[in-house]
């Protein structure tokens, strides 16, 4: 049977499953909308292209089904790329669809061109410019498989106006082979023994998972291991959720603002055991004092992770869920008592801490009440700044996939499209986005996208007037010269919740917080909530930017 | 220190793009590329001389590696291999030192290509020693234009196997 461009990709996207998608029209992509008008997938209209790739990427987070985005050429393309390149450097499976000037306008800087394949190539795992309408069931068969197999990421298919309405014969590929990539499969029997061995013959060993953890699905596995072994865990801001954070093994974050006995423990310890993680400079700090007596071993699916950024002693190539239960079974238990006694004491010497002081709300405590509250059990969405670290400290995650931020590449107004995608995966949790004054107005619009589609979205806006995580820098390291970080006027949020008929509250006081809370969490619909804050608290531990891991400020750890 | 990678590709559009732009993205230094397509049309072949530590270029493998578009990398530097690179160099002969060129040309067993009315185009191929000595000789009678292909290798022997 003959179809159009326009029907194949329709047709392709069902025999997907893709249920959802994420986008927003324009003129080189009003033969797929047109298509899309008879077609049972649910589209979301989101009301910026950067928040249709967020809420792609959220969804894809809260549920590991890849996320789906549909923007037209020229500036709607554009407007996806700092969606994608988040994406990307998070390693979250995403197929972005970008409209396209019909082939024989492409190179004439045609209305609405622009060159989106070249545009994102650094930020891609791949991407296509469909110039054959033949090849398009094969292009999008491929671009799933590239965006979910292996390290997972971004793909991005360009897709030309007239390939949209040109016929060609359908059948979707069933199976797709690639000279060019291969997922790993399993290490070598060898390698998986040594590093037995070496975990067996350690007395002082850390588990540091990452997202690589989330991703492959294989926070149990994590866990069975850790206690089989006896074995603490520290987690990066990606891995938050490999481990129950009330876990006793578990130490909560490390790095930058990682907890004191997290950054001890990595410090001390003689056996680093690295998992889908990649030694990010606001883990290690500074690489010449990071770890400086461990061994490592490096369980990793993408081969090019593996000594990219420290020396790896004991390689382990492949899915992390993979080379997890290969290693559960044959696991040595190391002799770790007093290892566990010394983390005990750290733990109990240095724990996060902040003083409640005057009759200022402190965010810290914002987060500790939505943490109580929700019992661990909600799925939160982070801004960037404060409001993400405070978030990564104080929420004390008991689940994969519930916690969802921006790592890799920091990206302010992720946190409300994000919120988005996630509700829309998980309907029935709680998804609450913390939020920062200034992160909030970087994707304020989506809040019609929340109402058009009733989504009980709780925004949890820290409102301390400041551009508060540069302001801390500021203070810290360039003598409180506060260039371009106050924010005032911030607007006047309940208003502004009540313009979009979205219900706001406020809480100026400690005392309001847990009431306003209560209040909002029981609401079934959307709910912004103003938490006055007090402007001048910092994020403390801190290492700062290329220190030692060892030299925290507030952290105690003096 | 310098390495020499072959390196298979698929034969599409876009794919020198992908291959240049890591290279200048991760700061990796290329000292030269050419490519052409092999004996199959649907694919090119690479040969990158890049200049680095071994870690370094451990790093450009792997990362050239998971390029989809990238069928096969090998760094060829250590294995017995056969180097080549096509330099054209147009000097300034006048008739007077047309002879004392042509014995240069001759030595180093290049040909001449083109004759100008002062001007002569000199092929020369060879390893990359034989293309520096000839362009040194030729250097004092004014050389007016130079290009050069930028260096192919291939393994000595059998087909090559990964070990
Ligand atoms: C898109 C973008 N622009 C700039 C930055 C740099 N930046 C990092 S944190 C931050 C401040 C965020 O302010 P706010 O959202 O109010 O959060 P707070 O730190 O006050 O909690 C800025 C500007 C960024 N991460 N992302
Ligand atoms: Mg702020």
């Amino acid at each position: 049977m003959k179809l159009t461009g326009a029907e194949i990709i329709v047709k392709a996207l069902e025999e997907e499953g893709v249920d959802i998608i994420f986008g927003y029209p324009g003129g080189a992509v009003i033969p797929l909308y047109d298509k899309l008008y008879d077609s049972s997938i649910k589209h979301i209209l989101v009301r910026h292209e950067q928040a249709a790739a967020h809420a792609a990427d959220g969804y894809a987070r809260a549920t590991g089904r890849p996320g789906v985005v549909i923007a037209t050429s020229g500036p709607g393309a554009t407007n996806l790329v700092t969606g994608i390149a988040t994406a990307c450097m998070d390693s979250i499976p995403m197929v972005a669809f970008t409209g396209q000037v019909a082939l024989p306008a492409i190179g004439r800087d045609s209305f609405q061109e622009a060159d989106i394949t070249g545009i994102t190539l650094p930020v891609v795992k791949h991407s296509y410019l469909v110039r054959d309408v033949n090849k398009l069931a094969c292009t999008i068969r491929s671009a799933f498989h590239l965006a979910t197999t292996g390290r997972p990421g971004p793909v991005l298919i360009d897709l030309p106006k007239d390939i949209q309405t040109t016929l060609a014969e359908y059948s979707y590929p069933k199976q797709i082979s690639f000279r060019g990539y291969h997922v790993p499969g399993e290490p070598e029997a060898a390698q998986i023994y040594q590093a037995v061995k070496a975990i067996g013959l350690s007395r002082q060993p850390v588990i540091y998972a990452g997202g690589g953890v989330i991703s492959s699905g294989a926070a149990d596995d994590l866990q069975k291991l850790a206690e089989k072994a006896c074995i603490p865990v520290t987690t990066t801001l990606m891995g938050k959720g490999s481990i129950p954070e009330d876990h006793p093994l578990s130490l909560g974050m490390l790095g930058m603002h990682g907890t004191v006995c997290a950054n001890y423990a990595i410090s001390h310890s003689d056996l680093v055991i690295a998992v889908g993680a990649r030694f990010d400079d606001r883990v290690t700090g500074s690489l010449d004092t990071f770890a400086p007596h461990a061994k490592v071993v490096h369980i990793d699916i993408d081969i090019a992770e593996i000594g990219k950024n420290v020396h790896v002693d004991y390689p382990l190539n492949g899915d992390v869920k993979m080379v997890l239960q290969e290693l559960l079974p044959r696991v040595e238990v190391p002799q770790t008592e007093r290892w566990l006694q010394q983390i005990a004491s750290w733990k109990k010497d240095y724990p996060l801490s902040y003083t409640q002081d005057g009759d200022e709300i402190k965010p810290q405590y914002v987060i500790e009440q939505i943490c109580e509250l929700s019992k661990g059990e909600a799925v939160i969405t982070t801004e960037v700044g404060q409001n993400q670290m405070w978030a990564a400290q104080y929420y004390k995650v008991m689940k994969p996939r519930c916690f969802i931020s921006s790592g890799g590449l920091g990206t302010m107004g992720f946190g409300l499209p994000a919120a988005v995608g996630a509700q829309l995966g998980l309907p029935n949790e709680l998804v609450v986005n913390v939020s920062g004054d200034g992160s909030f107005q970087m994707n304020l619009q989506e809040l019609a996208t929340i109402v058009q589609f009733q989504l009980p979205v709780k925004i949890a806006i820290l409102n301390n007037g400041y551009l508060g995580m540069v302001r801390q820098w500021q203070e810290l390291f360039h003598n409180k010269r506060y260039s371009q970080t106050e924010l005032l006027p911030v607007p006047d949020l309940v208003k502004l919740a009540a313009a979009y008929g979205i219900k706001g509250l406020r809480a100026h006081r400690p005392e309001d917080v847990r009431p306003v809370l209560e209040q909002a969490f029981n609401h079934p619909g959307p709910v912004i909530i103003d938490f006055v804050v007090s402007q001048d608290e910092n994020v403390y531990p801190m290492v700062p930017p290329g220190g030692s891991l060892t030299k925290m400020m507030g952290g105690a750890g003096k | 220190m310098r390495h020499i990678l072959a390196v298979l590709v698929e034969n599409q559009p876009g794919v020198l793009t992908r291959v240049a732009g890591l290279f200048s993205r991760r700061g990796y230094n290329i000292e030269s590329l050419a490519v052409g397509q092999t004996h199959d049309p649907n694919v090119s072949r690479m040969t990158i001389v890049a200049d680095g530590d071994d870690q370094v270029i451990e790093q450009v493998v792997k990362q050239l590696d998971k390029l989809v578009d990238v069928i096969e990398v090998r760094d060829i530097t250590d294995d017995e291999h056969v180097d080549r690179e096509l330099m054209l160099i147009k000097v300034k002969a006048e008739p007077v030192v047309r002879g004392e060129i042509m014995q240069i040309v001759d030595i180093f067993r290049a040909r001449i290509v083109d004759i100008g009315q002062s001007t002569l185009i000199i092929e020369c191929t060879g390893d990359e020693g034989k293309i520096k000595a000839i362009e040194k000789s030729l250097k004092p009678f004014g050389i007016l234009e130079l290009v050069r292909t930028g260096k192919i290798a291939m393994v000595r022997g059998p087909k090559y196997e990964e070990e």
